[in-house]
Parts: structure tokens; sequence; C-alpha cells
């Protein structure tokens, strides 16, 4: 931290930076280093006593027969997310980004499920997925195909959380990568038209590329909080059919607050930093072979 | 001029404490959740009356629906920040007993007032650890006019399973979206229904499950083929499309339901036809649950004495009892039965004394630590049970594997 030279600049800057700093320590900082600590002892919370126990939560979560559960519907969440989100987020961008008759109302509307809360929205989403009378399944069976009974399938209720998790996000994206469409100097589609590349070489070669830096964080930001899971399985499935949408947060829920086990909790929760640092790590290092920072 | 200060604020100091000593009342915090909603006036009511006849104790109500209350519960117990004295209903007052999170009340409580079994269910090796406040039970409700209209006999006190199927049968075929009977596959209605057939899920000193045995077989066996098959009787979720099992029943849709007694009020606003109760019928002899809400007191509490006396006054002061009878909230745990007469007069249901009689019946939850994590892995196995195919002992087998790994005992 810069901190100046003089006594009194020093106690200002300190001063400054004290409502932040508190904050972050005791609702960040002192729960984070708390919970590495709970992760190796046998904590019941309602009884409050802890006892060190070493490795052994670690362990029982991964020797588990529930932990590989867990991963599986974890990644098949973020797997069947990331692409979708990136592919909404982008198209309704380069939507907005044209102009035509009614764009203000377009990009309130699409805006909108993001401002709206997801215990609402579970429940219209719940509605909408409903198998036999379901609007997801109307609007199929006029194309000839029996939909599923979603969040009643263990094999479809994840595909269902995520239909209605991107439909509730792809608003928030999608302004992120407006913002940096905005920014794109109109000047390289003009040269690019008049050596006549066609909309989708201009998309390709050139929005894209310069694209990418915005592309990345959405990746880095998704894959963070994809691994996260938690509102909406919770609301919607609350982690069933028989477990088939159960995810690390969760777990983690509940081994805290409904089996009171803060110990697993704690290493469930260290095990899922684990994971999110060792994969952001991994992007940074291969950002290097697609993002273009030249613009 | 700072020791002016400093005396002034000591003066004022002092004096504050002297005045807080003197005039103002002790205010206990109690944390509650079975007024959420539709009795939320009525249990105002009833703390009115307490203070107004104990002036010197003001009670801070702190109201949380159910689905939140627990979870709020455990974190302040757990931040050692709990409120003085808090509601439980049954099922998390015994693993918070076990756990140390209710304070030992014997000897606080005049427990003349109250009915010995109620007592027995909040009391171990001889001390109290909870007033009983109400309690609750399930029956089976059944639809008049559906029975009349498949011309078939209305259901007794000595029905089992096999004749609910029959007339379940019977009433299903009277239309598509008309279906005969409504009790869900779940850890509660599992551990009960298992007891009407000499099963349970655990042996007698606690040690090993034994929820695979062929009692608790057959028991699961019937409740699956009741949601399995071209005519099975009672809807699945995917039929019930979003709609609840009393909206079935109001809509004259359901043929029979168990459901709880605090439906009463429901069901006589919403149904256009005939109604009665009657104890619900078990797999060979009749099972029922025994719901009882309860209040304890937070160990860590400073102020134990005027929160007993205020759980004490919510069980057995006979104004707040005629409070809860007149509102028809459950019923209470009172010792006096004349006092219950009331509550039997009022009609739907014509036959409410089927509500003490299923007392007779009950299955108590299994008294165990671990019942929150036993109850998520049998729920996780039983909820599927109605898409998949399959059977109640590869079921039953499957849940006893995972509770033997799980080590809860």
């Amino acid at each position: 931290m810069y901190l100046p030279n003089t006594a009194g600049r020093r106690r200002t800057t300190i001063l400054f930076l004290a409502p932040s700093m508190i904050g972050l320590i005791v609702f960040c900082l002192i729960p984070m280093i708390s919970s590495l600590v709970y992760s190796f002892m046998d904590y019941d919370l309602l009884e409050g006593n802890m006892t060190y126990i070493g490795f052994r939560n670690f362990e029982r979560i991964l020797t588990g027969r529930e932990f590989p559960k867990v991963l599986v519907h974890t990644l098949t969440y973020l797997g069947l997310y990331l692409p979708l989100i990136l592919i909404t987020s982008v198209s309704e961008a380069l939507i907005l980004n044209k102009s035509f008759r009614g764009r203000g109302i377009f990009r309130a509307v699409f805006y909108t499920p993001v401002i709206t809360s997801w215990v609402a929205a579970a429940v219209v989403w719940t509605w909408v997925l409903s198998g036999k009378y379901g609007l997801l399944n109307q609007l199929l069976a006029a194309v000839g195909i029996t939909g599923p009974s979603w969040l009643n399938s263990p094999d479809w209720a994840m595909p269902g959380v995520v239909i209605a998790a991107v439909w509730k996000d792809t608003g928030y994206y999608a302004l992120m990568v407006l913002a940096a469409l905005k920014s794109i100097d109109p000047t390289y589609y003009e040269a690019a038209s008049i050596d006549g590349a066609s909309s989708w070489r201009r998309f390709r070669s050139i929005t894209l590329p310069l694209l990418s830096p915005t592309l990345f964080l959405l990746i880095v930001i998704n894959v963070i909080y994809g691994l996260q899971v938690f509102d909406s399985v919770l609301i919607m499935t609350n982690g069933g059919p028989g477990g088939a949408t159960s995810v690390f947060l969760e777990r983690i829920y509940k081994y805290a607050f409904k089996q009171y086990k803060m110990g697993m909790a704690s290493a469930y929760s260290w095990l899922l930093f684990i994971m999110i640092f060792v994969l952001t790590v991994i992007q940074f290092r291969l950002q290097k072979k697609w993002v273009n920072y030249d613009a | 001029m700072k020791k002016l200060i400093a005396l002034v604020l000591s003066l004022v100091l002092v004096l504050t404490a002297v005045y807080t000593a003197v005039a103002d009342p002790v205010t206990i915090t109690y944390a509650h959740f079975s007024g959420a909603g539709a009795q939320e006036e009525t249990l105002k009511k009833m703390i009115e009356a307490f203070e107004a006849k104990n002036p010197d104790i003001k009670v801070d109500l702190q109201i949380t629906g159910f689905d939140d209350y627990f979870t709020k519960l455990a974190t302040t117990v757990g931040g050692n920040n709990a409120t003085d004295c808090f509601e439980m209903n049954m099922e998390n007052y015994l693993a918070y007993m076990l756990r140390g999170a209710c304070a030992d009340l014997t000897g606080l409580v005049d427990t003349a007032n109250y009915s010995e079994g109620t007592l027995n269910a909040v009391s171990s090796d001889g001390k109290l650890y909870a007033v009983p406040m109400s309690f609750s039970t399930c029956v089976l409700f059944y639809n008049k006019a559906l029975f009349d209209q498949a011309g078939i006999a209305y259901p007794t006190a000595d029905w089992t399973w096999a004749d609910a199927q029959k007339a379940a049968e019977a009433i299903k075929a009277l239309g598509d979206d008309i279906w005969g009977y409504y009790q869900p596959i779940t850890y509660n209605e599992f551990y009960k229904s298992v007891k009407g057939n000499g099963g349970s899920l655990l042996n007698d000193d606690y040690t090993a499950f034994t929820v695979n045995s062929p009692e608790n077989v057959a028991v699961l066996d019937a409740m699956i083929s009741r949601v399995r098959g071209e005519n099975h009787v009672m809807p699945t979720s995917e039929e019930m499309a979003g709609r609840g099992d009393w909206d079935l029943f109001c809509e004259g849709k359901l043929g029979m339901i168990i459901t709880g007694i605090w439906g009463f009020s429901t069901f006589a606003e919403k149904c256009a036809f005939d109604w009665d109760i009657v104890v619900e019928p078990g797999y060979a002899t009749p099972s029922t649950f025994f719901f009882a809400n309860v209040n304890c007191v937070s160990p860590d509490s400073d102020k134990k004495e005027a929160a007993a006396k205020f759980i004490d006054a919510m069980g057995s002061d006979p104004d707040i009892v005629q409070l809860r009878l007149d509102a028809s909230w459950e019923l209470p745990t009172v010792a006096d039965q004349n006092k219950l007469a009331q509550y039997l007069e009022v009609t739907p249901p014509a036959n409410r004394a089927a509500v003490f009689d299923s007392m007779d019946f009950a299955a108590a939850p299994p008294a165990l630590k671990e019942s929150g994590a036993a109850s998520e892995i049998i729920n996780n196995i039983l909820s599927t049970l109605e898409l998949n195919e399959m059977t109640a002992q590869e079921a039953l087998d499957a849940i006893q594997a995972e509770l033997e790994d799980a080590n809860l005992l």
C-alpha cells in the first residue's frame, strides 16, 4: 500500500481508507481466515465447541460418494452455462448496437431480468418449465418435440436451471459487450467494407478480436460465478430431484445451516476456492494465445 | 471544562442506571415462527395479555417465516447471539436439545398445568428442557361428494391402506383429473407409515439403521404403487402441474388427502362440498404424526427466569389458551381437558374427535442428533421414486447403504 511520507498526510490517508478497510477486514478477511481454521476442526454450529482433527474433513469429502457427483453437477452447469451466456450476450449486444425504432424499449426489456429477484424469477421459471402445461414445452410441442419434465427429471433439471440462469444474466453481460462494441473504431469497418469484406468476415476479423479482452473478462468472471451457482439451484430444485442438481454452494449451505457441520462446510469452501484459483490461473496463462489488447 | 463534562456525563450515567433499575421492565427477546402469517394478530394479543399481567416484563417479538426460521436461529445460536427464548418444532427441538442449546428449566416452570405425554416429550433424564405450547396432527380428510358419486362408503377409523386403496381406485375412475389419494413419498410420511407395519428406521438402542427391513419394504412398495402404473390413484408432481395438494382437494378433484388439522379453517372457507375427517389409516394398524411446538430458553440468556415465566404463560395461562382456542390455532397442551371441549364444538369437520383419537397412534420421529443429514439422504432417494423404475427393495437398500456410509450414529 502506498503511504505518503509526511506524518499528517499519512494520517489523513489512513483515515480515508479506514471505513472500507475495516469493512474488508471484518466481513472478508476475518471470516476467510476463520473458515480456514474451521476446516481443520470438528465444529458443530449449535454446540459451539471445536476439536482439531487435521485433514479429516477434507479426507471425508474427497473419499465420500457425494463429492464426485457434486463436482460433475457443478461442472455440467458451468459447461452448459458458459458457452450459452457468451453466445446470448454477444448476440444481444450486436442487436442492441444496431439503430432501429424502439431500441430504448428493447434495451429496458433485455435488462429487466437482471434486476428481477431470483425468488420471483424462479417461481415464474418453474411454471415455464413445467412438463405438462409449461410454456416451453407448449412451444416445443408446436414444432413437434415432446419436451421433458424439466425440473422433475434428474437428467433435465440442470439444463432447466441453466436456461433460467442464462435468461436472467444475459442482459448484464450484454451491457458489458455493448460498451466494448461502442468503443470499436468505425473506421475499421469502413476500411474493410471498401476492401469488400462480407459482414461475417467483418465480425470474425474485426469485432471478435477487438472484443476479446471483454470476452476474456466474461469467461473469467463466469467461471468464478458459475462454480458458485447457488440461489437459482436452491430455489428452483433445492438440489433435487434425488440430488441431481446438488452443487458446491448448495452443499456448503446445507452442511453449515441444516446439519450444523461448520467444519465440513468450511473444508468444502476451501476445496471450491482451490478449484476456482487453479482455473483462473490457467485462464490467465492461456489468454496470451487469443486475447488481443492492440486496439 | 473537561472535568465538568466528565462530571455531567458520570451523573447522567448513574441516573440512567438507577432509573433503569427502578422503572424499566425487563425486556426479553422471543423468536417465533408458527404465528407468521394468518395468526400473527392472535400471537400479538397473547403477548399483550401476558404483558398486562406482568408489567415488569416486556416481550420483544421476532417473527420469521418457517422457511427461514431455523437457518436464522442456528446462526444466532452459533454466534452466541440467540434470543432469550425461542419457539421450536419437535424435530428441531431434539437436534438442539441434544447439542445443549436449550437451557434446563427444571424448577422454573409449574409442570402441573401440562399433560404428562407432552411433558415427557420435552424432558430428558428427569430434566425439563422446553415448555410445550401447542400441538397438532394429521388426519385423513375426505370429500363426501366424490365418495357419493363413486357409490362407496365413507372411510372409518378401522380402515387400513388396503381399504383406502380400493376407495381411491373407485374415485380415480370418475375422471382424468380426479384423484383418489394424496400422501407424498417423503421422509416424514415414511417414518410414520412404517410404524403401522411394525417397522422402524433404527433398531431399539439406536446403534444401527434398519431401513431396508421387510416391514419397511412392504410399506414403501404400497406407497410407490399409488403413483405408478396405468391407473395410479395419486397425482405425480408432473400431474399436479404446479397446483398445491390443498388446491386440488378444495377444487373437488381429490377424494382423500392426509394433511394437517391446521387446514380446517382453509378447507371450511374454500371447499364448496361436504367434507369430513377420520383417523388416518395405517398400513396394518393406524400410525399418525404428533407435531408439537414448544418454547425453549437459551442457555446464554441472563434473563432465564423472566423468559421461563413468559413461555410458561404461553403454554398454560388461561387467557392465552383461550385466545388460541378462539382462533382455532392448533391445540393448547394444557392438562385440563374441559378447555378442549370448545374445540370439538366447531364444525366442519363433524368428526373433530378424530383429532384426539389420532393421538393414541402417534409415531415419534427418530431422536437422532444427525436427523437433518439422515432425512436428506432418505428424501433424496424417495423423491425420485415417482419418476424412475426403482423397486422399493432397491430404493431402501440404496438408502441403507448411504446411511451406513455417512457415519451418522
